[in-house]
């Protein structure tokens, strides 16, 4: 799960990681009074996405008197901001955050991830803050530090001292640093974080160290033991199908293809999208309806792919193995019956109970194409769509 | 042969008293497979279709002589069960729970290193080698024995579609083992692929990996090492986007990092043979072996 900039501020500072003055605003006059309580020019206005490139996109701007704050307030809340990582689609801002202006010295980066490879916890930090960190990494590797951290034995002085050496950090500010990188160590483990990433790591011209941009990502499976966090979470950021789908437990994500597909099982399900791609077509989305799937689930995802109005054709492809292929019949046919398809929908089925299915499906009367394996459901699924 | 699990296996369940424990226990005893125990913390003394339930682990082995562990138990308990199971010197756990944390999984894999357990899993399928012994949730009929293929793989339906194609090839399988989908997972492609060369049973190696993290392309490394017998090779996720999680815990393109099209590559360039048609999979493999 993703959070805003501002809630992931507001979590640095319950975790005593220094961040600029400012506040969240929802429109232009809340923006006014931040920027009054702030009390000094300039002061940068900060459109909040889910979404990295913001600047580049005209999302943060600086401002240097009032009655800028509310000119450029105005201007970006509200605004379909387009950035590289949201898309030709874009986001539309409905809050900006309003924070002072700091001097700076120097820019760093700095961020925690777990390695898959290695299962241990990594600490990146580089001197070419503000950049492209995988952009650093290719040109500039020698700026950056790694520090790889055993989760049984926690952060220790000396990976900060690591850190600090690594980042030729003046021996003034030593302590300032080890103190936010061990905050920064323990936030990502009490909330399960698979990234916490600051970027840029500001030191300031009066000596001290501000977090100027803040971006986290939460593990979802282990949510359960964060409700707190649970309560940042933004619809508004979301796919409203993917919503829709999450509801009932569905692994649903949205393309921009024509053909939609429903698998049980995430490999599966991306190797059906590889396949109805191979074979010529586009596929509209991946849903995986999962092992424990009922007659329900399938026909709640069967009603959410047809909602997408580019699809015009679907592929159903179950390999039965807890799932039940007769279930899975049960519930095509109940969500046919209910909505009405207007679309051509292919169906390849195997595995468990698939006689009981096939004869669910023929015995319904509804327009379906049954195919005997893979390569012919999606000849024939890729045909209906040329 | 075969690696990892045979009929010699005697297999314990944690949450045997749950839904899915139960069932798949069942399925299990139906395959041919040595259930001796089952644990549920508070209803030791019962039983479950004939299958003794013991409190924990170390009284289940003590009375069956248990060496292999199956786990059901729901994500937010699991880990504790994995390290039940560890601590009381269980060699093979396979654990089949989705949805474990990664802070939790990362704790664990660290802690294992300086034990003798090996971890297939979580959120896997499971292993089984045809004809003798299932460890797990795949369907067993659609395997086939005798070898001479092994398999290994992230997934667990699609490695069933990938089974299923060899068998209706008339080619058989040694042992399948799902290794699970999730970012950080116990045995890795590389601990699979030293088994299957080991194996003097196993002639060729069907590997099927995904987008998501490094683990297929230091696979191909140690191949081209240590790998003689030839292997197959299948890659999902080339449609996947950036930075989304495709179901599968680790199944995410971060960045330039992860994605089919570089696990394809480096497969191909050291001489791996690549399945790009999913439908034909089974007749390339004929083709291949």
């Amino acid at each position: 799960m993703k959070i805003h900039e501002y809630q992931a501020k507001e979590l640095f500072k319950k975790y005593k990681i220094s961040i600029p003055d400012g506040g969240i605003a929802l429109t232009p006059d809340e923006a006014k009074k931040i920027a009054c309580k702030i009390g000094d020019f300039p002061i940068v206005i900060k459109g909040q996405i889910h979404a990295g490139g913001r600047g580049k996109g005209e999302g943060i701007k600086l401002a240097k008197t009032m009655e800028e704050v509310e000119s450029i307030a105005k201007r970006i809340l509200g605004m379909l901001l387009i950035t590289h990582q949201t898309g030709p689609e874009g986001k539309i801002v409905k809050k900006v955050l309003v924070e002072k202006s700091l001097k700076i010295e120097k820019e760093l980066y700095l961020s925690i991830i777990p390695d898959r490879a290695t299962a241990k916890i990594v600490i990146i930090a580089s001197k070419a803050g503000g950049m492209d960190i995988e952009e650093v990494a290719a040109k500039q590797p020698e700026k950056i530090v790694k520090i790889e951290i055993n989760p049984l034995l926690g952060i220790q002085p000396f990976h900060c001292r690591q850190a600090a050496f690594g980042l030729e950090l003046p021996p003034s500010l030593t302590r300032q640093f080890t103190l936010t990188l061990i905050n920064l160590y323990r936030f990502f483990v009490d909330y399960d974080c698979t990234l916490v990433e600051i970027n840029p790591l500001a030191i300031t011209a009066d000596e001290n160290i501000v977090a100027l941009d803040a971006k986290i990502n939460f593990d979802d499976n282990a949510l359960f033991r964060h409700k707190d966090i649970l309560e940042y979470r933004d619809l508004d950021e979301e796919d409203p199908l993917e919503v829709e789908a999450s509801k009932f437990n569905l692994n649903y994500i949205k393309l921009n293809g024509n053909v939609g597909n429903m698998v049980n099982g995430a490999g599966l399900a991306m190797a059906t999208m590889d396949l109805i791609k191979l074979y010529g077509a586009e596929p509209a989305n991946f849903l995986d309806v999962g092992g424990t799937a009922n007659a329900e689930t399938v026909e709640n995802g069967f009603r959410i792919i047809l909602s997408d109005k580019n699809v015009k054709a679907g592929l159903i492809n179950i390999f039965g193995g807890i799932l039940r292929c007769d279930l899975l019949a049960k519930g095509v046919v109940q969500a046919a019956n209910k909505a009405g398809i207007k679309i051509p929908v292919v169906i390849r089925m195997e595995g468990t109970n698939v006689e009981e299915g096939r004869r669910i499906l023929s015995e319904s009367g509804l327009n379906f194409t049954i195919a005997s394996d893979l390569k012919e459901a999606a000849q024939k699924v890729t045909r209906l769509v040329k | 042969m075969s690696i990892f699990v045979d009929k010699n296996t005697r297999l314990l369940v944690q949450g045997i008293t749950g839904k899915e424990g139960r069932f798949h226990t069942n399925k299990c005893i139906a395959y041919g497979t040595n259930v001796v125990a089952g644990v549920t913390p508070g209803k030791g003394g019962q039983k479950v279709d004939d299958v003794p339930v013991f409190n924990t682990i170390k009284e289940a082995m003590e009375n069956t002589g248990a060496n292999c562990s199956m786990i059901f138990v729901p994500a937010a308990f699991a880990v504790d069960a994995i390290l039940e199971a560890v601590d009381a010197g269980v060699e093979l756990i396979v654990a089949i729970t989705e949805g474990i944390p990664v802070m939790d999984m990362i704790k664990v894999k660290n802690y294992m290193k300086n034990t003798k357990s090996c971890l297939i899993g979580p959120n896997c399928p499971g292993i089984i080698t045809p004809g003798q012994c299932r460890v797990g949730i795949m369907p067993g009929h659609i395997h086939k024995q005798g070898g001479p293929i092994g398999v290994v793989s992230r997934s667990g339906t699609l490695t069933y579609e990938v089974v299923n194609q060899l068998s209706l090839h008339k080619i058989g399988q040694t042992t399948c083992i799902g290794i699970g989908g999730d970012p950080i997972n116990g045995t890795n492609f590389i601990d699979c692929l030293d088994a299957f060369e080991k194996d003097p049973d196993t002639e060729g190696i069907v590997m099927v990996g995904e987008i998501g993290g490094s683990a297929e392309e230091e696979a191909v490394g140690f191949i081209k090492k240590h790998v003689t017998k030839k292997v197959v090779g299948f890659i999902a996720g080339l449609t996947a986007p950036p930075e989304r999680r495709m179901g599968h815990g680790g199944a995410i393109i971060s960045g330039s990092c992860g994605t089919a099209q570089a696990k394809v590559a480096a497969m191909k360039e050291s001489g791996i043979y690549v399945c790009e048609d999913l439908g034909s999979f089974g007749k390339m493999c004929a083709e291949v072996f």
